[in-house]
């Protein structure tokens, strides 16, 4: 039962097979069982098994709200919620419980969804590892797979391969079978980054279709709340619910499309895909290289126009997005002074001293990094020299995007990750920054143009880990974008991820109701 | 920019004299003001906005800061804005920007400010001003300033301090509260100056109802920047003076320091760059504890908000599917301002033929323009007899009493109805001071019943005045004989008598004419 979509348990909610309580039960569970993968920060039992019955009358009374009703998720812990603790995986926010819900929660609660808990992260979405965080590293659950163990894996308990992050601990709960959506945020790929090492599908939807309210922020311009989900039509159901002008965030935009159902086939014949020659990256594995061309072949065959085009500036992407990165993490971090909310050193010779000793407490070393060197961006005299070169590179990277879409490309077929998830040992011989600017090579400037995109699991490597491709589109083309990354999901029936804690039980429902129904067109 | 009407004027007040070939130094005032917004809610957040609030009680998730909310532009201020720059001729970008402007401050809790540091709402207006001059106060001379910019702005919270010091209280209400920043370039010379420009303002203000424009509430604050040079000389190293809380304080503060700086100079030293506040015990400025001067604010765009865009229906409609209620349109904005200031004392002058130095009065104190013409409205009295009892005797005990216009005791149909009683010769005008006396009183009662109540009506009876008349002739036959010499002065003593006899009912003319006669 746990490994099926949103969409199938829905059904099975309304058939009676299974009763919401019994499900958030069997989640709970799992995430008892998979408490090594660290994965929660917090988790909310005893208000998601509320939830869940509330869920249960509405179905036994015939009337459940929507196909979210009674479905369990998980909220990466930079999203507030009322009254639970949102930690942002910082020292600085223990024990902070927000007076208020953010817009994508509430809305996920109003369609009756069954909250289980709040997602590990590295501090304040700073990181592509999920290894920098104040409540220690997520582990991937391919780490404990079968094909992942079978073919030389090494043992978990002595090392284990990474998430990626920031989002990884919501990536691990949907991965690890605990939940069947996840929130992440994006900002340079934190949704797209883990989803693609953890085999699902990561949605960073158009900038401003949905509210970031609520959402404590990185990177204000770019960041956007990311979906994790295991199908590609789940993915655009919740973004169903999730999208929308909120009259809390004046940067969200007025966006006519409300019904979101998929189709469940298209034809790929009229579609235009673009491969960006930009994209050979160096570092690229031969292992991705190989699946990025294979699954362009799968859509020419099918009959799409598969061609090469051109970004010239996303080479700069990078450290253009280390300097906007850096200046708005300054200023968005300027609010942590220990006076209104949050860590408070014991230091109070004087408030200068207090908000010393207390920023110098609640952050680690990445985000004093990253505030130090905002801050000397934003200098007087390095302002122009910086901020203003770096907006100007920023408005080149959204032009090549919108060359490409204007010359006829329909969307962008690239790989999420340079490779499949490195081993925790190996991540961290590098640093923070240096591992952001390899890992988020791929996934970065979409943010910086504000554009859609998504990442689907394609096959397994050699390691027996997941393989992923981003698709991108033109701005608020998410819709389509979702259309044609449901076609490709169905060509490469990526495996489902085997778990030493799934029971006899769960293996018999998946064989039997999550395989069966899934796309099996072996490629 | 608008071009500018910019008149050297004499009189420089305050500067001694020195006899030397060498040109005078002269003061240079350039003022920020920044204006609190008259508006229900906040700039960004929904809270309420109210002065005597207890404290924390009107604070927002925003306006605390709390992670993860998000600004919401209140479309009233930014009608503020726009109705305020249209006031003072200046040029409304439709298009304009927020910056973050970084400080740590415990009552900044974002430790940011949004302002509009790049590109304001408003930018290059004038702001005409006058002022009284020569004896008497009876010359209105008038100058100008031009307005660089108007930008829009949160207002900080407030810090108290714990009379140990060892404690700093930290009170939000105002953190959030919308502010206009109005920047005025140098173009003034002294503190009187100033203090009429910032005089003016207020008053602009409030008659378009974009702020209370009390100072001493701190809705109007005001910063002064004052330098001192040659003319034709570059301008000297400016400071800036702080914590001026009336425009009377304003002009000597600035005057203060224009003379500060030019004793500086005379001795050979050199002005430092410096923030000074006002102590109004002393009458002096004094350096601030220096920490502004070094600050780099770390400017940077606002990135929760889009640009502000406002619209005209004429020349650049708002796009379509744009929600008309929330779209801010120029042109609305200014038919909706109301008859300014200038224009009313124009037409006060013209309409009733007063003198301009009393429409000043009428226009400059609040509710009497309204007072004075409903006066003029429900009374046959020629206006200029009404202005003076308007000035005089309404203004000058309402001011002896600390009473605005709109407490007066005596209503403007009251006061109507006692001049057409002087008009239609009912009373004498002594005899009308001792009604206005009673109506003063608010017992409620009209002129009419207190003249014939107090029987303050004028004598009308011809035999009895002949009467009284008669009677002090024969009782005083000195001042006759006098007044036969020819020394007619002594007349005037003689019609004081009658009128005493009279308590003030016989009409002076007539009684002098009777006298004349019974004396000849």
């Amino acid at each position: 039962m746990l490994r099926l979509t949103i969409r199938e348990v829905s059904q099975a909610f309304r058939e009676g097979r299974i009763s919401p309580s019994e499900l958030c039960q069997k989640c709970l569970n799992r995430i008892k069982k998979t408490r090594n993968l660290n994965a929660y920060i917090t988790v909310t039992e005893e208000q998601a098994v509320e939830q869940a019955r509330a869920a249960d009358e509405r179905f036994q009374r015939g009337a459940p709200k929507g196909p979210l009703d009674g479905i369990p998720i998980a909220v990466k812990d930079n999203f507030c919620t009322e009254n639970t603790e949102t930690t942002c995986a910082s020292k600085m926010l223990k024990g902070y419980r927000p007076p208020f819900n953010a817009t994508v929660v509430q809305k996920l609660l109003d369609q009756g969804a069954v909250l289980l808990g709040k997602t590990n992260l590295d501090e304040f979405a700073m990181g592509s590892g999920s290894t920098d965080g104040a409540f220690g590293p997520v582990r991937n659950p391919w780490s404990y797979s079968a094909p992942y163990r079978d073919r030389g894996g090494a043992d978990p308990d002595s090392d284990w391969v990474i998430t990626g992050g920031s989002s990884g601990g919501s990536a691990a709960a949907v991965a690890s079978l605990s939940s069947f959506l996840a929130l992440g945020s994006d900002t340079g790929g934190s949704t797209r980054n883990p989803a693609a090492h953890c085999g699902l599908v990561g949605l960073k939807p158009t900038y401003g279709l949905v509210s970031r309210h609520g959402f404590i922020p990185l990177v204000n311009s770019m960041d956007v709340p990311g979906i994790m989900t295991r199908s590609v039509h789940d993915a655009a159901t919740v973004l169903g619910v999730l999208q929308g002008q909120d009259a809390k965030d004046s940067t969200t935009i007025r966006h006519p499309e409300e019904n979101f159902h998929l189709p469940d086939d298209i034809d790929v014949r009229d579609l235009r895909v673009g491969i960006p020659k930009e994209y050979h990256a160096p570092g690229l594995s031969r292992e991705t290289l190989a699946q990025w061309s294979r699954v362009a072949d799968v859509l020419e065959r099918a009959g799409a126009r598969v061609v090469t085009v051109s970004l010239p500036h996303t080479q700069h992407s990078i450290v253009c997005y280390h300097v906007l990165c850096a200046a708005e993490v300054a200023s968005n971090m300027a609010r942590f002074d220990g006076l209104q909310y949050g860590h408070r050193s014991v230091e109070d010779s004087s408030t200068d001293a207090l908000y010393a000793a207390t920023r110098h407490e609640g952050f680690n070393q990445v985000v004093r990094g990253r505030i130090l060197s905002g801050n000397y961006f934003l200098l007087r005299r390095n302002y122009q020299q910086y901020f203003v070169k770096a907006q100007q590179v920023r408005r080149l990277i959204a032009d090549d995007f919108a060359q490409v879409f204007s010359a006829g490309v329909d969307l962008l077929l690239t790989p999420t990750t340079l490779s499949d998830a490195p081993s925790h040992a190996h991540f961290i011989q590098e640093d923070n920054r240096t591992r952001s600017m390899q890992e988020d090579v791929f996934t970065q400037p979409v943010n910086m143009a504000g554009l859609p995109a998504v990442t689907v699991p394609m096959a397994l490597s050699g390691r027996g880990l997941p393989i992923s491709l981003q698709l991108i589109g033109p701005a608020l083309q998410d819709r389509k974008l979702l259309t044609v990354a449901g076609w490709l999901e169905r060509q490469v029936a990526f495996p489902q991820i085997r778990l030493p804690w799934d029971t006899e039980e769960d293996e018999e429902e998946g064989c039997n109701l999550g395989v069966a129904e899934r796309g099996q067109t072996a490629v | 920019m608008g071009f500018v009407v910019y008149a050297f004027q004499s009189g420089q007040p305050q500067i001694k004299k020195k006899s030397s070939a060498v040109p005078q130094l002269i003061g240079v005032v350039g003022l920020e003001i920044h204006a609190q917004i008259n508006s229900s809610t906040k700039l960004f957040s929904s809270s309420q906005v109210g002065f005597s609030a207890p404290p924390n009680s009107q604070v927002s998730f925003f306006d605390a800061s709390l992670p993860g909310t998000l600004p919401v532009l209140n479309r009233r201020c930014v009608e503020a804005a726009v109705m305020t720059g249209l006031a003072l001729d200046c040029t409304i970008n439709r298009k304009s920007l927020f910056d973050r402007k970084h400080y740590f401050y415990a009552d900044l809790p974002a430790g940011y400010q949004i302002t509009q540091q790049r590109l304001p709402i408003a930018v290059g207006g004038t702001l005409r001003y006058s002022h009284l001059i020569g004896r008497k106060q009876g010359e209105v001379v008038t100058k100008s300033v031009r307005i660089k910019q108007i930008q829009l702005e949160q207002d900080s919270g407030k810090s108290l301090h714990d009379e140990s010091g060892s404690q700093t209280f930290i009170d939000l209400n105002r953190a959030g509260v919308g502010l206009m920043e109005l920047v005025m370039e140098p173009d003034m010379q002294c503190g009187e100056e100033a203090a009429a420009a910032v005089r003016e303002l207020q008053l602009i203000l409030q008659t378009l109802g974009t702020c209370q424009g009390n100072m001493s509430e701190g809705q109007l604050r005001v910063d002064a920047n004052v330098s001192v040079h040659r003319p034709g000389e570059p301008l000297g190293v400016r400071t800036e003076v702080k914590n001026i809380n009336s425009a009377r304080f304003l002009a000597r503060a600035i005057d203060y320091e224009i003379e500060r700086q030019m004793e500086v100079l005379r001795r050979g030293g050199s002005v430092l760059n410096e923030t000074r506040a006002f102590d109004f015990k002393s009458g002096q400025t004094i350096p601030m504890r220096e920490k502004e001067g070094l600050q780099d604010y770390r400017f940077m765009p606002e990135p929760n908000l889009p640009p502000l865009m406002v619209y005209d229906s004429e020349t650049a409609p708002p796009p379509a599917g744009t929600d008309p209620g929330q779209a801010v349109l120029i042109d609305a904005m200014r038919d909706r301002i109301p008859e300014l200031p200038s224009a009313r004392r124009a037409r006060l002058v013209d309409a009733f033929g007063i003198r301009p130095e009393h429409s000043y009065t009428l226009v400059n104190e609040d509710g009497l323009t309204d007072y004075f013409e409903g006066v003029v409205r429900m009374s046959r009295a020629e206006p200029r007899k009404a202005i003076g009892w308007v000035i005089k005797d309404v203004l000058g005990l309402l001011k002896q009493r600390g009473l605005k216009v709109s407490q007066s005791p005596v209503p403007p149909h009251a006061l109507a109805e006692m001049l057409d009683l002087l008009e239609d010769g009912r009373v004498s005008s002594s005899a009308a001071k001792t009604v206005f006396q009673e109506l003063w009183k608010g017992t409620g009662r009209s002129p009419a019943q207190i003249v014939e109540q107090q029987d303050l009506g004028l004598v009308d009876d011809s035999t009895e005045i002949h009467r009284i008349c008669q009677s002090v002739i024969d009782s005083h036959p000195e001042e006759v004989r006098t007044i036969r010499t020819g020394n007619r002065k002594v007349l005037n003593k003689l019609v004081g008598l009658v009128q005493k006899q009279t308590k003030g009912r016989s009409d002076p003319v007539r009684v002098r004419a009777i006298l004349e006669e019974g004396t000849s």
